[in-house]
């Protein structure tokens, strides 16, 4: 599913431009799958499906697919529209080299923000 | 020629407090029944904007709101680069008090969001004769951290962003884009440290659980409301205090988040309008 992130990233220049000083790759977990998101200049360069054998990110947000499922409603219900309602919620961990992701916060929300009622749940 | 500018009007007050002198930034609409508004962490009296500009409430009530030092046009003190900003429950508390009383404000209704909403319930248990009325806006009682604060202010992260990185979601997300947008330029225009410091408030020294037996809403009623879309405090702590606060009048606001009065004014009024109405009616 995240397979759609070049897509639907880089046509949206607002986003590009907001994480144009972010290079770096990470990794979503949903459940047991995961993602390597690498990211050049604020586009997606590529997506690697897991799973890994050696797997190389800076920072990873590992959530359980029930709470992206909610996440990624196109209206999400109370405390699940927004990543820090899931680390709220237990459903959502932030790990590794948080620097890049709070100095990009608003960018890397834009870009798992951006699979919602896109079948990202799907 | 005329000029529409809005009602609102803005001044600044030289403010003594506890052996310090703050320049206060305080403005206010309408007249009336005195309305002291609270603002959230990080952010400033804008937060009111829409409620100052509502003819149907300035026409009864005369809304009130200031800049807590370090915030918006308020000035932190002399000497603030040698020191760290930490709201303290007593400074918080106090201040507001003084302010109150420095305005010569007539048993004003107080009303306060977030830290405010919180705030408000210390005000209720030990100065509850001193207010008409308390208005507790996304209220809790207990700290109740589940982010790491210290990323607000940290070199290598620009504290504007990471404001807004902190806050962009607590709102619902049917509000209007304007207005939540509107809501984060403030937050990004708070000074380096200060969100943060408030957030000491909110989430380490701000306990008042113990105090909330000695509200007595006879002498002053007490009106939460919460709007449902709010991770940070959520609609159940804002219940657990009503439990505790016997005649505590709840509201849980539907489709509104943690900045209910700035993040969809329309919607808000929908909610705060009827207790405005019964606050003012005579009784």
């Amino acid at each position: 599913m995240l397979e759609r992130l070049p897509d639907l990233v880089n046509g949206n220049a607002a986003l590009v431009r907001r994480g144009r000083h972010l290079s770096t790759t990470f990794l979503v977990e949903v459940g047991p799958q995961g993602w390597l998101v690498h990211v050049r200049e604020g586009r997606i360069a590529g997506v690697e499906p897991g799973p890994f054998r050696m797997a190389s990110w800076s920072f990873a947000l590992r959530g359980t697919a029930e709470g992206w499922a909610k996440f990624w409603q196109p209206v999400p219900p109370p405390y699940y529209q927004d990543i820090f309602g899931l680390l709220r919620q237990g459903e959502l961990r932030f790990e590794g080299d948080l620097l890049p992701l709070w100095a990009n916060m608003l960018y890397v929300k834009g870009v798992v923000g951006a699979l919602r009622g896109n079948g990202g749940a799907s | 020629m005329s000029v529409a500018f809005e009602p609102i009007v803005g001044r600044y007050l030289p403010f003594a407090f506890q052996g310090r002198t703050y320049r206060l930034y305080i403005e206010e609409a309408g007249q009336g029944i005195p309305l002291l508004c609270l603002h959230t962490a990080g952010s400033d009296t804008r937060q009111y904007r829409a409620l100052m500009n509502d003819a149907e409430i300035t026409q009864r009530f005369r809304i009130i709101a200031f800049d807590l030092p370090w915030h918006g046009k308020s000035s932190p003190p002399a000497g603030w680069h040698q020191e760290e900003y930490k709201l303290t429950r007593d400074f918080y508390i106090e201040v507001i008090v003084a302010v109150a009383r420095a305005l010569e404000l007539d048993r004003p209704v107080v009303m306060g969001c977030s830290i405010g909403g919180r705030v408000v319930l210390g005000l209720a248990a030990d100065h509850g004769d001193a207010f008409r009325a308390i208005i507790g806006l996304q209220s809790s009682a207990s700290p109740s951290a589940y982010y790491d604060i210290s990323w607000l202010d940290r070199p290598g992260v620009d504290h504007s962003e990471a404001a807004l990185g902190a806050v962009s979601g607590l709102m619902a997300p049917m509000s209007p884009d304007a207005e939540r947008w509107e809501t984060l330029w403030h937050y990004m225009q708070s000074g380096p440290g200060v969100f943060y410091g408030d957030l000491h408030f909110y989430t380490v020294d701000g306990d008042l659980q113990d105090r909330l037996r000695r509200i007595d809403t006879t002498r002053c009623p007490l009106y939460l409301l919460t709007g449902e879309y709010d991770y940070s405090c959520k609609p159940e702590y804002t219940v657990e205090v009503g439990k505790a606060v016997p005649g505590a009048k709840i509201t849980i606001m539907k489709g509104l988040g943690h900045f209910p009065m700035s993040e969809n004014p329309a919607l808000f009024r929908s909610f705060i309008l009827p207790v405005l109405d019964e606050i003012a009616r005579p009784r």
